[in-house]
């Protein structure tokens, strides 16, 4: 802003604060609550400031886990989140650069209908074809297996059609002069293609790794067996016991937990990404 | 190094659009050919034919011993520098370079010596590890003519190469252009629309308009003796004058307004009593003439350029351009008195737009 008003300042500031905290407030209320016993953690009103349980909370969720929901630590299914998350990004990832690849560079007969099938899909989320989805994964015999909880979600048509549009924004020149410079189809994908769409790649991994590691119905209903289960389906099964209480304190712990991986990932590649949201390099 | 032949050259868009209507034309080993014309008038798609970028509809393109019309572009042994250079963004300049070698397999020494060789000769030694963002325009000029060079290729195409440059960069980079092919005497076709570069760099130019070769030969030749309407008008700046005109005289002279008689040259046309012609003038062969002026025009419009100052001038009905030295002082208004020499007027048949040649 050009204004250059103290007042006007202050007030900016003090509203960005106040939206700052009522965000960061439910992350703190978790924080905290995961570092009390079960006793603190029941008093009404709860304390806002942590308590001395940190280790020994974390200590039990990541070695016995919950019991009273079958005891599972939270490693594994910490590491099943990864596997997901890291597949369906990766995998979509690839799967859409291909075929925009195809869409853009290749003239092959119904090109366009093909590009609007695709794209038609977009009107067709998870929670509505779930039904067709899982009969098809439970024919393949995929129930309880890493290729089912991923393979379904990869294809992409948002990436596809995010990579069609960036492709159709490099000048058409780059490709003759490839092909002057003796680059077949294959290499004019991986020496100029690739590095030119490396900030929109970066982009994209951020959100279908977040989109992957938060995946809640899909996981939920091809997996019965707990060895596949991811941190959050454990959190559900956590919260969700039978004759018994939450063990909220727990709960939190893990929750904090989960948090962690997605975190990382943004902080990690928050450059490329804001990179890839603003700039186009051309 | 190797000549380069077109043979009934045609161009047929999907679209039914008719690009090129038979180009024949054969490029000597070492020649520097360009082919010039308005936009639209098949210049481009005849050089990415030559490129093999697109595929020609008929005809027979030649680039030495073998016949390439249907190859692959990186299997004609061509180069080509493109009017926005279409350098690799994410590569350095001596990445850019190198990539056409490393995708032929040549040895890593010999591109290393190919790619210094080249900037060495470019004066971009100290910007081999720059990226083609960090450059000027003139400097992205550069590279991209380094990616051709490093090649070795047997001919050089340039598509406009100099029209996103500014116009002092344009004509220092021009005389570049010309003592680099001269010195590799490598085979070029360049493509532009500046008649300015096609007279100063070309060997012999195209002049091609609406796919056809309108003529074909050295700079001064089209110059002196344009053989179409079109190429009078297209070459030379000022824009040739064109005035209608009747044979009388028993041949010798040409009536061009009502007081306005200018005499024919060389013997005239014989016998050609009433026929009606196109007299084509340039400007700066209209020379002021106090004592015994031809004709007298009424001045319209000055405009100085220094050096030379353009006058638009009436002669009767029509608005002529006059070329005169930039010292002498003409006003609006004024009457300017002209001679010329009839050995350089041009005359055109008005219906076929072709060149009459005088009886000599």
């Amino acid at each position: 802003m050009v204004e250059s008003r103290p007042l006007l300042t202050l007030f900016s500031h003090g509203v960005l604060i106040l939206g700052a905290a009522i965000l960061f407030l439910p992350l703190w209320v978790a924080f905290v609550a995961s570092t009390l016993s079960a006793p603190d953690f029941n008093q009404i009103p709860m304390p806002l400031l942590p308590g001395g349980h940190f280790w020994e909370n974390y200590t039990t969720v990541l070695t016995q886990g919950v019991k009273s929901s079958g005891g599972l630590p939270v490693g594994p299914m910490m590491l099943n989140s990864l596997i997901m998350a890291l597949t369906i990004a990766i995998g979509k990832i690839a799967i859409s650069l291909l075929s925009a690849y195809a869409i853009v560079y290749f003239r092959f007969p119904m090109r366009k209908l093909i590009f609007w099938i695709i794209f038609a899909t977009l009107m067709l989320p998870v929670e509505v074809r779930i039904l067709p989805t899982y009969k098809v994964a439970a024919d393949l015999g995929l129930l309880n297996s890493y290729t089912g909880l991923t393979l379904p979600l990869i294809a992409s048509a948002t990436a596809t059609f995010l990579f069609r549009q960036y492709f159709l924004t490099v000048p058409e020149e780059l490709l003759e002069a490839a092909r002057l410079d003796g680059a077949g189809p294959w290499r004019f994908f991986r020496d100029i293609l690739l590095p030119l769409s490396r900030t929109n790649i970066a982009a994209l991994f951020v959100i279908l790794f977040i989109y992957g590691w938060n995946q809640y119905l899909w996981p939920l209903l091809v997996t019965t067996d707990p060895a596949y289960s991811t941190i959050v389906i454990g959190i559900q099964r956590m919260v969700t016991v039978a004759d018994a209480t939450p063990q909220w304190h727990l709960v939190m712990a893990t929750a904090v937990l989960a948090l962690l991986p997605p975190v990382v990932v943004v902080v990690l590649m928050q450059r490329l990404f804001v990179k890839g949201l603003v700039e186009t390099e051309k | 190094m190797a000549e380069l032949v077109l043979s009934r050259v045609q161009k047929t868009y999907p679209n039914g659009f008719t690009a090129l209507r038979g180009i024949d034309l054969r490029i000597e080993d070492g020649e520097f050919v360009v082919v010039v014309g308005p936009s639209g008038c098949g210049k481009s798609t005849l050089l990415r034919l030559i490129a093999g970028l697109e595929t020609a509809s008929a005809g027979e393109i030649r680039i030495g011993p073998r016949e390439v019309t249907r190859l692959e572009p990186a299997e004609r042994d061509i180069a080509m520098v493109f009017q926005n250079y279409a350098l690799y963004p994410h590569m350095s300049v001596y990445d850019n370079m190198a990539y056409g070698l490393r995708n032929r397999r040549v040895a890593r020494q010999e591109i290393d010596r190919r790619v210094r060789q080249a900037a060495r000769i470019l004066e971009l030694e100290a910007l081999l590890e720059r990226k083609p963002r960090q450059l000027s325009g003139g400097q992205r000029q550069r590279v991209a003519m380094g990616r051709a060079i490093v090649r070795e290729p047997a001919a050089f195409l340039f598509d406009e190469p100099l029209s996103n440059l500014d116009a002092k960069l344009r004509v220092q980079m021009r005389g570049e252009i010309k003592r680099l092919q001269r010195r590799l005497g490598t085979t070029s076709v360049y493509v532009t629309h500046d008649q300015a570069e096609a007279m100063t760099m070309g060997d012999r130019l195209v002049v091609l308009r609406d796919g056809r070769a309108e003529q074909i030969g050295t700079p001064l030749d089209v110059y002196r003796r344009p053989q179409t309407l079109f190429v009078a008008g297209f070459i030379g700046s000022p824009a040739m004058n064109f005035l209608p005109g009747t044979v009388e005289g028993g041949g010798r002279r040409v009536r061009v307004g009502e007081s306005v008689v200018l005499p024919l040259p060389g013997a005239g046309l014989p016998g050609e009593d009433g026929r009606r012609l196109v007299v084509g003038i340039r400007p700066e062969h209209l020379a002021i003439d106090g004592t015994s002026p031809l004709v007298e025009l009424s001045v319209e419009l000055v405009e100085h350029l220094g050096s030379e100052t353009l006058v638009q001038a009436w002669l009767e009905e029509t608005l002529v351009t006059v070329s005169v030295d930039g010292a002498v002082e003409v006003a609006a208004g004024d009457i300017l008195p002209l001679a010329l020499d009839p050995e350089r007027l041009h005359l055109f048949d008005p219906e076929r737009e072709s060149r009459l040649e005088p009886a000599s």
